[in-house]
C-alpha cells in the first residue's frame, strides 16, 4: 500500500509541474513519452519505466485522478508497440514507438485476406527479395484504420516451399506509398468500419521485417495476444469529458474520428439494456409469449455477465483460468442473436423499416442488421468452438491437409487470391 | 457474488468429493434407489456426523457448523454429481430453513438441533394436488388446539423422502393465514404412500391428514411460502450444476475413447462444437446457481426481508431454477446422444442423471412459470424505482 501511494505522489508531483491543459495534445504527449510516464510498463530504453504491470495502472490511476492526459491509446497503435517490443529490432524500436506514444502516427493491421479469414497462416500476399527492398503484392481486407495509417503491420508470404505457418514473414509497411492503396468496405449495415489494402509493387526497407524471415506467424501471435487488451482501453477517455482546456478539445476530436466507425458496435452486441422498455412501450410486455422470450434473454444475458465476473475475479485471485475464461466471445454472440429474435418479435411490424422511419430514429433496425457481425468478427463461432473444445477440454484436433510445402496446399480457387 | 471460492471452500468441495467418491459410486446408487426409502442408515450417520453437511448451514448456537448458502451450495453441488442418495434436500435443507424461519426459540431447540445433526430427518410438505408452491393452493386445514396443539386435514402431495421421515412439516390454513406445523412421522391420522417417481433416486410421498396432531410454528411471515420456494430452487439449482457436470465430464470422455471410421469422434467438429455449446450453457448456468446462493447469503433474516430483498431473492432464484433445469436436461440428452445406441442402455449410468434432471425440470416448477415469476419480480423493482424517482 505505501509503495502504491508513494508512486502516485510521485506522479502527481511530476504533473503539478509539466501539465499544462492548454498546451497542445501532441506537445504534451511528446513530453509524455519522453519522460517514460506515457508507458512506464515499458523497458527504460525505450519510453519506459521497467515498471510491472501493477506499478503500471497505478501510474495511469494518477494520471486519471489528476484529469491528466496520458500516451496515445486509440486503434492498432498498442499491438503494434507490443509487437516492436517483444519482437522488433533496436533501431524499429528507437523509429517507431515514440510517434506511437505521441499519437502522430497512426497503425493499421494486415493480416486477413480474401482468401485466408479463419485460417490466417494461409495468407498469399506475397513479399519477394529485390535488392535491399521487399516487393510486396497481393490483397488484405477488414483493415480498421488503414485509410488513415501512416503505418501497417504486414503478415506475407516469403517462402512457398515451407509448410504454411513457416512461410509468413512479418513487416512494417509505410502506408503512403504508390504501390498500397486503400479502399473503405461498405458493409450491409451501411457504415464502413474497414478497408481493404490493395498492394501492388509495394516496397517495404530491408530494415523494416520484424522479427526473423520466416517468423512471422510467431510475431502474429504476439500482436493478436494483445488484441483484446487495446479495445478495453480506449474507454477510460470518456470520463474527462467536461473539463476545460485545448487538449481537452483536441482529445475528444482524436478520440470522435477513432470512434467514428464503430457507433453501431453496441448495436452489434444486441443491446439487450433496451429490451425492457421497447417491450413496456408497445405492450408486448403483457403478452405471454413474448415475456417467455424476453426472460430468456435476461437470463442468458446476466448469466453471461456473472460468468465474466467470475473470470476476472478468478485471474485476480492468482487462480488458475477455468472454462469460464475462455466463453466470453461465444457467450456474446448467442446473447445477440437472441437479443436480435427478441427486439424483432417486440417490434413487429415496425422491423419492416429502417432509418428515422423506424423505432427509436433507426437504432433497433441497426441492431438486426448489425448482430450478424458479431459471431463473425475477431474469429467465427466455429472457430471459437474449435478453440474451446481443443483447449479448454482437451478435445483431439481434426487430422491436417495442409501441412506439406505451402505450394502444394489446396486452397481458394475463385475470388482475388494471388497466384504463387 | 461468489464470484471466486476461497482456499477453505475449494478444500471443503475436495473432501466432499472424496467421501462421495469412496461411498456413493453408482453401484450404490443403483442399490439404493432399488430400496423403498433410498437411503443408507449408515451412511447418513457419516454424512451429518462426520463430515457434519447436514448443519453446514445452521448457526453455531443452534447445533450447526456456522456457514452459509455458498457453503451449502458447495455441498449441493457434489451430491448432485455424485447423485447422493439420502434425505439431504428434504431434510437438511428445505425443513432446516422452514424452522430457521417458523420455529421459535423453544421449538428450533426440540427440532433443529436434531435435524442439523442428522439425528432426526424431517420432510417439508407444501404442495397440493396443483403441485403450486402458491398461498391459494394450500387446502390443508389446521383447527383448534391454540399453540399447543392442532388437528390437520387434507392432502399433501410430492412429498420428497415423506415415506422416511421421523418428522413432518406441513403447510397448512387456518383462520389466521398460512403457517407451518410439525407433526410426527407416526402420529395417528397420518397415512404416507410411497410414490414411483421417474427419478428413482429421489424418493416421493402423498401424506393424507385425517385429525392428525400437530404443533403450530410460531412464526408465519406473509411471504413464507415464496421465501421456501426461493430456497428450495436456489439449492435444487446448486445440486443440479454437479448433475450437469457429471454428465459434461462423461460425454467428454466418452467422444474421446469411442472410435468409428478411424479416428476418435471427439475429432470431429460435428462432436466439438456440440461439447462446446454445452460447456458454454453449463458455465452460464453455473453462474446463476452461485449468484443465487449468493444472493441468499446476502439476506441476513429470511423471517424479516424488506421488499427489495425478496424482489431480488426471487428475481435469482426463479433465474437460476429456469436457467440450470434447462441447461441439465439439455445435457442430459446431449450425453446420451453422443453417447449413441450404449447411452440408452440401463446398464450405462447416463440415464441416471438423465431421471434426475428430467423430474429436476418440474420439480419446485417448471422453467416457464420461473421464468414468469422472475419478470414479475424485475417488473415490481422497475415499477418501485419509478415511483422512488
Amino acid at each position: 500500500m505505501n509503495q502504491t501511494t508513494t508512486l502516485h505522489a510521485e506522479v502527481t508531483q511530476w504533473l503539478d509541474e509539466h501539465w499544462d491543459p492548454n498546451m497542445d495534445l501532441l506537445n504534451w504527449r511528446s513530453l509524455v513519452a519522453d519522460s517514460g510516464w506515457g508507458a512506464p510498463s515499458w523497458p527504460s530504453d525505450y519510453y519506459g519505466k521497467d515498471m510491472s504491470p501493477m506499478e503500471a495502472s497505478i501510474v495511469e490511476q494518477a494520471f486519471a485522478d489528476y484529469g491528466a492526459v496520458g500516451a496515445a491509446q486509440s486503434g492498432v497503435r498498442m499491438l503494434a508497440a507490443l509487437t516492436l517490443l517483444a519482437h522488433g529490432s533496436h533501431d524499429q524500436k528507437q523509429k517507431y514507438l515514440r510517434g506511437i506514444l505521441t499519437g502522430e502516427d497512426q497503425w493499421c493491421q494486415l493480416f486477413s485476406e480474401p482468401g485466408s479469414g479463419s485460417d490466417l497462416a494461409g495468407a498469399t500476399t506475397r513479399a519477394d527479395l529485390r535488392g535491399d527492398e521487399w516487393i510486396i503484392n497481393g490483397q488484405k481486407v477488414w483493415n480498421t484504420s488503414a485509410h488513415h495509417a501512416q503505418y501497417g503491420l504486414l503478415l506475407a508470404r516469403t517462402d512457398w516451399d515451407a509448410p504454411k505457418h513457416q512461410g509468413l514473414t512479418y513487416f512494417v509497411i509505410n502506408m503512403e506509398q504508390p504501390g498500397v492503396e486503400v479502399r473503405q468496405l461498405a458493409q450491409m449495415n451501411g457504415h464502413a468500419s474497414f478497408n481493404e489494402v490493395f498492394m501492388t509493387d509495394a516496397v517495404v526497407s530491408r530494415d523494416d521485417l520484424v522479427g526473423e524471415p520466416g517468423g512471422g506467424w510467431k510475431c502474429a501471435m504476439t500482436t493478436l495476444a494483445n488484441e483484446r487488451r487495446s479495445f478495453d482501453r480506449a474507454r477510460d477517455i470518456g470520463a474527462r469529458k467536461g473539463r476545460q482546456g485545448k487538449i481537452y478539445r483536441d482529445l475528444e476530436e482524436e478520440f470522435a474520428i477513432a470512434n467514428e466507425p464503430y457507433t453501431w458496435y453496441p448495436q452489434r452486441a444486441g443491446r439487450v439494456d433496451l429490451i425492457l422498455q421497447r417491450a413496456v412501450a408497445t405492450g408486448a410486455i403483457d403478452d405471454p409469449a413474448q415475456r417467455q422470450d424476453i426472460a430468456r434473454l435476461h437470463i442468458m444475458a446476466e448469466s453471461a455477465k456473472w460468468t465474466g465476473e467470475r473470470a476476472k475475479a478468478a485471474a485476480k485471485a492468482g487462480k488458475p483460468q477455468g472454462p469460464e475464461g475462455s466463453l466470453g466471445k461465444l457467450a456474446a454472440s448467442n446473447v445477440a442473436r437472441l437479443a436480435a429474435r427478441v427486439h424483432t418479435a417486440i417490434s413487429g411490424n415496425d422491423a419492416l423499416l429502417t432509418g428515422a422511419n423506424s423505432p427509436m430514429d433507426g437504432v433497433i433496425a441497426e441492431i438486426l442488421v448489425s448482430t450478424p457481425a458479431i459471431s463473425i468478427a475477431g474469429g467465427t463461432d466455429e472457430i471459437q468452438k474449435n478453440i474451446i473444445a481443443e483447449r479448454v477440454m482437451g478435445l483431439p484436433k481434426e487430422p491436417r491437409v495442409d501441412d506439406g510445402p505451402f505450394r502444394d496446399v489446396r486452397r481458394n480457387t475463385s475470388g482475388p487470391t494471388t497466384k504463387a | 457474488m461468489a464470484l471466486v471460492f476461497t482456499a477453505d471452500q475449494d478444500q471443503f468441495r475436495d473432501s466432499i468429493q472424496r467421501f462421495l467418491s469412496d461411498q456413493m459410486p453408482t453401484s450404490r446408487v443403483r442399490q439404493l434407489m432399488a430400496t423403498d426409502h433410498g437411503l443408507d442408515n449408515q451412511l447418513w450417520r457419516q454424512t451429518s456426523t462426520e463430515l457434519a453437511l447436514t448443519g453446514i448451514h445452521i448457526p453455531e448456537h443452534l447445533g450447526g457448523a456456522g456457514f452459509g448458502p455458498v457453503e451449502l451450495g458447495i455441498a449441493l453441488e457434489e451430491m448432485g454429481r455424485a447423485l447422493f442418495c439420502g434425505p439431504y434436500l428434504s431434510s437438511a435443507v428445505l425443513s432446516a430453513y422452514a424452522l430457521l424461519i417458523c420455529a421459535d426459540a423453544d421449538q428450533q431447540e426440540r427440532w433443529l438441533g436434531d435435524v442439523a445433526s442428522g439425528e432426526r430427518r424431517c420432510s417439508l410438505a407444501v404442495t397440493e394436488s396443483a403441485g403450486l408452491w402458491q398461498n391459494d393452493d394450500i387446502q390443508t386445514k389446521a383447527t383448534g388446539g391454540g399453540s399447543a396443539s392442532s388437528l390437520l386435514n387434507g392432502r399433501k402431495r410430492f412429498v420428497i423422502d415423506g415415506q422416511s421421515a421421523d418428522l413432518i412439516l406441513v403447510a397448512a390454513r387456518a383462520d389466521d393465514g398460512i403457517a407451518l406445523y410439525m407433526i410426527d412421522g407416526d402420529t395417528n391420522g397420518l397415512t404416507v404412500t410411497a410414490l414411483q417417481t421417474m427419478d428413482p433416486t429421489r424418493k416421493m410421498a402423498d401424506i393424507e391428514l385425517n385429525d392428525a396432531v400437530a404443533t403450530k410454528l410460531t412464526h408465519a411471515p406473509d411471504h413464507l411460502l415464496d421465501t421456501l420456494l426461493n430456497v428450495a430452487c436456489i439449492a435444487l439449482a446448486n445440486e443440479m450444476i454437479g448433475g450437469c457436470q457429471r454428465l459434461l465430464d462423461s460425454a467428454v470422455n466418452y467422444t474421446q475413447l469411442r472410435y468409428q471410421f478411424g479416428r476418435s469422434i471427439a475429432s470431429f467438429q460435428a462432436i466439438k462444437h456440440r461439447l462446446a455449446d454445452l460447456l458454454l450453457d453449463v458455465e452460464l448456468s453455473r453462474s446463476a446457481a452461485y449468484q443465487a446462493a449468493q444472493t441468499l447469503a446476502d439476506c441476513s433474516d429470511l423471517r424479516t426481508l424488506d421488499e427489495d430483498q425478496r424482489r431480488h431473492l426471487t428475481e435469482h432464484a426463479s433465474l437460476a431454477k429456469a436457467a440450470v433445469c434447462e441447461t441439465y436436461l439439455q445435457t442430459a440428452l446431449e450425453t446420451i446422444q453422443l453417447h449413441g445406441g450404449i447411452g440408452f442402455t440401463w446398464e450405462n449410468d447416463t440415464h441416471l442423471w438423465f431421471k434426475r434432471a428430467k423430474s429436476s425440470e418440474v420439480l419446485f416448477g417448471t422453467p416457464a412459470e420461473h421464468r414468469e415469476r422472475m419478470m414479475t419480480a424485475i417488473e415490481s423493482g422497475n415499477r418501485s424505482q419509478e415511483n422512488a424517482a
